[in-house]
């Protein structure tokens, strides 16, 4: 696995829009952005009623997945191009459950949507239908997704990345700076875990950094290399953008996402809480 | 939810007292910029969040109180801005020269 398999340049995927056997996804929590414009041809996701159950605190199972792609007119044989807003947060998320799911052929386009409408690019309006697929999702890789129980064991024994701004770690903020400072859980980070803000992983354009520059970033920050690694933020978006570039990019070999992430730890009884910087 | 929620609008149902709001709107050539990238930043000039602005080139933050700075992003051009936030509403102007 190289950066040339699971990342695209926004020229890229310029050049290949509509090409036969590529879908292009867009994953965002704010649909609105989708409907102002999206690049042609592109199928939408909404992060929340597509990608989540509609009861249980949990994402979408391998059913679940399966009726979503096939209504969205994805097959196996396609190769998935990923992109979106919030700095392709709400893309790397969808990109970890294509993975969770089996679905190899699956890249992000790098810088997501920001780049591409801060490079002026042709954004289309036009309603996009694809003929409905039969879609046969594999059982749930649980390799890469970390429950709450392993997290709690991994204390002290494992890399703990924490990936949100370096208020939430402190515990001084709860949710990111452009959301409500509202929840019942408990602010702080899980013991142990260093602070290393998705957006050290990105530059100002929402593309991703070097591979050099995302080793020493890492390195820097104390992650050892010869552990396993379960990155998390608050509800698992973040975190994913990060899982994507350790696991992803960097190709170290044990790396879950912990989706339940700050939302869940923060809000568990007993559990050991950690604050400041 | 972690989703940006649509920038600008009423305060109707925030509340001022707890809350530490920072909003204020995006110009450029005597008019509002729609669609600009707005990202917060720390007193160490570390990333902690980002929107969109609205068709009135508004944008919406809920910090604590404490330094801050502001950047905006367009495809004509940026600006930046340092502001000192209190509990309540701390209202702001990027302009892009």
């Amino acid at each position: 696995m190289s950066r040339s398999d699971v990342l695209v340049s926004a020229d890229w995927a310029q050049e290949h829009l509509g090409d036969a056997g590529l879908v292009f996804v867009e994953v965002d929590e704010d649909t609105s952005a989708y409907d102002k414009g999206h690049l042609e041809g592109a199928v939408k996701l909404d992060w929340k009623t597509d990608l989540q159950d509609p009861l249980r605190r949990d994402f979408v199972d391998k059913e679940q997945f399966e009726q979503l792609l096939s209504a969205k007119g994805i097959s196996n044989d396609d190769t998935v191009v990923l992109y979106g807003g919030n700095n392709n947060w709400f893309a790397a998320y969808a990109y970890w459950y294509f993975k969770l799911y089996g679905h190899d052929a699956v890249k992000l386009v790098d810088g997501g949507r920001k780049k591409w409408e801060l490079d002026s690019r042709p954004l289309s309006d036009a309603e996009v239908t694809r003929p409905a697929t039969q879609y046969t999702a594999k059982e749930p890789d649980t390799s890469i997704r970390a429950f709450r129980d392993e997290v709690v064991a991994a204390i002290d024994t494992k890399n703990l990345v924490d990936v949100r701004s370096p208020d939430e770690f402190a515990g001084k903020l709860v949710a990111p700076a452009h959301l409500p400072q509202e929840g019942a859980q408990r602010p702080g980070h899980i013991p142990s875990a260093v602070n290393v803000p998705w957006s050290k992983a990105a530059n100002e354009d929402g593309t991703f950094k070097s591979d050099e520059e995302l080793a020493a970033l890492y390195a820097d920050a104390g992650l050892d290399d010869g552990k396993a690694t379960i990155a998390y933020c608050r509800i698992g978006e973040r975190s994913s953008h990060t899982w994507f570039v350790l696991h992803e990019l960097l190709g170290h070999a044990d790396v879950k996402n912990y989706d339940g992430s700050w939302t869940e730890y923060g809000s568990l009884v007993g559990v050991p809480i950690a604050k400041g910087a | 939810m972690c989703g940006a929620p649509k920038q600008g609008g009423a305060l109707a149902g925030i509340d001022l007292s707890t809350q530490t709001v920072i909003q204020g709107s995006v110009w450029h050539d005597g008019a509002p910029v729609a669609g600009a990238y707005v990202r917060l930043l720390d007193a160490t000039d570390e990333f902690t969040a980002e929107v969109v602005t609205s068709p009135e080139g508004e944008f919406r933050f809920f910090a604590a109180p404490g330094e801050w700075k502001l950047r905006s992003l367009a495809p004509v051009g940026r600006a930046e801005r340092v502001l000192s936030a209190e509990v309540g509403l701390n209202e702001t102007t990027l302009a892009i020269a």
